[in-house]
């Protein structure tokens, strides 16, 4: 244990694989000093457990009705209540965490690829080609992203999956801003220079030498938005825009309790603390990764 | 400019790809097909894409943008009638925002890493993580079912509609101007709660770029220069320190301002609160694709208007930005 911990902390590591290690080693101490950071690793550990176990930490099935104990507040066997066909909430939560997940990673796998590379080919070629990517990135940037997204989940009907496509559409031209910065302070320094001077295609350059190195700001800029996006979805969810009933998604969790807000408080309430445990969770991993990446950042 | 076209090039695209067919809303699915043909070839749709496209810009030019299916008029003299209840709600939300958002984020900057400055922190972060929606819902039940200390959904109480004549369109100023007291009380009881709420928003991005901005500023040599003159620490930090930032502030409030008309469809919903943002969900679920491009794209050109407008504000206000 000890060797691999010397291995691990060792100043000039002798292969790629040792400095990799080293790096993400040193990365996770840091990482381990910042308290709201830990806590929200933890929060999304838990999303991401609960998801996967559901079935076994759920106490009922998500779609189990029971139209005599409706409404019923938190008890000992229905420890968040249940809804207005009697459905647990506790267990609807838990099934629905697979939903959020679904969502989140979904549009972050969509929408941070095409904004990873629009935004580094933008940034590498310059000229014309610069010109017209960052003129779209502009038009969508002017518009507010939920009305966007509203008006796309309008266009190709209410469903999770247009959901999902509409919220990556309204997400990635920020992060084309991000990868075309980090690519222009990088496109003129001596080593992109020396491979160019190898030889090497446009094509190899952007993929394994730039793109590499926008990875560690979208990464904080992907967790921070993870907030916004779970907050857009839930949002589309209350409109009846996004998934559909009887998925146990939160958001339309919310706008079924919405009747009985004002007698049976528990149908709406749970789920926005659901929502709001998980927005803060990455919002602190987000602001974290952030303190610890960027250091010139730090504190703020 | 070039944003405005995009903006309308946008909206026309989402207009084009709905699977709606505005034929068929017209003439009704029943119609023979020499009836749908030529009341395709009235509404200009055999033409090619590009002269569609260059009829709807000009379209827009003329304010111009079709009638509503649900209300049958106009879009445009919708948009008009429920503006005004849009602009009044986000208007006291970013004046709440920045009353309380500003001195939280001067405090948080000058007592940095103390627990007051952790609390404005979790306080700041819950901004970007509580769905609009569900703030307003909670806020309602627990302010207005449980409390009655303010009034519920709506501009105002149902007996006192139409008894202030129409100004200005916002009700504040409407009922002054009428001089009736007692209904310019209720409209602030049912203003209220929605307006906080939608002030929570930016107030939480506003004291967070404050107290970034402070922070900057307190490090400078003419602060530390202050404070071993002896000057008292709140003129230090509101004389010395604040005074530079006020002018980058501005550029926050603008932005934050043309945020709240996003969170607007979200509270205006749960409030019933006749704006803009419930007009464009009203429409999304009537399939009122005029309706919801229009009012889309009067948000968006909104939303670019603000921004430009804080921009050449910035380059006046600021002598270093000229």
């Amino acid at each position: 244990m000890t060797q691999f911990l010397d291995w691990l902390r060792d100043e000039t590591p002798t292969s790629r694989r040792q400095a990799r290690w080293g790096g993400a080693f040193r990365l996770a101490l840091a990482l381990r000093k910042n308290h709201l950071a830990m806590a929200g690793l933890i929060i999304i550990t838990t999303l991401i457990l609960f998801a996967i176990f559901a079935p076994f930490i759920a106490t009922h099935p998500a779609i189990q009705q029971d139209l005599q104990g409706r409404l019923s507040p938190p008890s000992f066997d229905h420890w968040m209540g249940t809804d207005e066909l009697g459905r647990d909430i506790w267990s609807r939560i838990v099934y629905g965490s697979q939903i959020t997940l679904f969502i989140v990673f979904l549009v972050a796998a969509i929408a941070a690829p095409i904004g990873l590379i629009a935004g580094a080919v933008a940034g590498y070629f310059g000229g014309w080609v610069d010109r017209i990517i960052m003129g779209i990135t502009d038009i969508f940037l002017s518009m507010p992203k939920l009305i966007l997204a509203l008006s796309f989940v309008a266009a190709l009907g209410p469903g999770i999956q247009n959901a999902v496509i509409a919220i990556a559409i309204a997400t990635w031209p920020s992060y084309a801003r991000i990868a075309r910065a980090e690519t222009l302070t990088i496109r003129n320094s001596e080593f992109i220079a020396a491979i160019q001077l190898q030889g090497a295609s446009s094509t190899r350059i952007v993929f394994s030498h730039i793109l590499p190195l926008c990875m560690s700001s979208m990464i904080v800029r992907v967790t921070l938005d993870m907030a916004g996006i779970i907050l857009t979805a839930a949002g589309l969810g209350f409109l009846g825009l996004g998934a559909q009933p009887p998925l146990p998604e939160w958001g339309a969790m919310i706008s079924s309790g919405r009747t009985f807000i004002f007698d049976q408080w528990w149908v709406a309430t749970m789920p926005g603390l659901a929502i709001i445990t998980v927005s803060l969770g990455f919002c602190f991993l987000g602001d974290g990764l952030r303190d610890v990446l960027d250091p010139k950042q730090g504190g703020r | 400019m070039v944003t405005f076209l995009g903006l309308i090039a946008i909206t026309f695209f989402i207009g084009r790809v709905v699977p709606i067919d505005p034929v068929l809303a017209v003439v009704g699915d029943r119609a023979p097909p020499e009836v749908y043909a030529k009341a395709k070839q009235e509404m200009g749709l055999d033409d090619s894409l590009p002269v569609q496209f260059f009829n709807y810009v000009i379209d827009i030019f003329h304010g111009e943008l079709g009638t509503s299916v649900s209300t049958l008029r106009p879009v445009v003299d919708d948009l008009i009638r429920v503006f005004p209840a849009t602009l009044e709600l986000s208007t006291l939300g970013i004046i709440i925002g920045v009353l309380v958002g500003v001195p939280m984020g001067v405090i948080a900057a000058s007592k940095q890493g103390s627990w007051l400055d952790q609390i404005i922190r979790v306080v700041s972060l819950l901004g970007y993580s509580v769905p609009a929606f569900w703030l307003g819902l909670v806020g309602l039940s627990l302010f207005y079912a449980q409390l009655s200390w303010v009034a519920g959904p709506g501009r105002i109480d149902i007996y006192l509609d139409g008894i202030i004549p129409t100004v200005t369109g916002l009700m504040l100023v409407d009922t002054l101007i009428a001089g009736d007291w007692d209904i310019f009380k209720n409209a602030i009881s049912h203003l209220i709660l929605p307006a906080s709420v939608l002030g929570f928003y930016s107030l939480a991005y506003i004291a967070r770029m404050t107290r970034s901005f402070m922070l900057d500023q307190l490090n400078q040599e003419f602060v530390i220069t202050a404070r071993v003159k002896g000057l008292p620490e709140y003129i230090v930090i509101w004389r010395h320190a604040f005074k530079p930032i006020a002018v980058q502030l501005i550029t926050v409030i603008g932005l934050s301002y043309a945020g709240l008309l996003e969170g607007s469809v979200m509270i205006e919903t749960i409030f019933s609160w006749p704006g803009i943002g419930n007009y464009l969900t009203t429409a999304l679920f009537n399939a009122d694709m005029n309706a919801v491009l229009g009012a889309t794209l009067v948000i968006g050109a909104v939303f670019i208007g603000i921004n430009k407008l804080t921009d050449i504000l910035y380059r006046i206000l600021d002598p270093r930005a000229r």
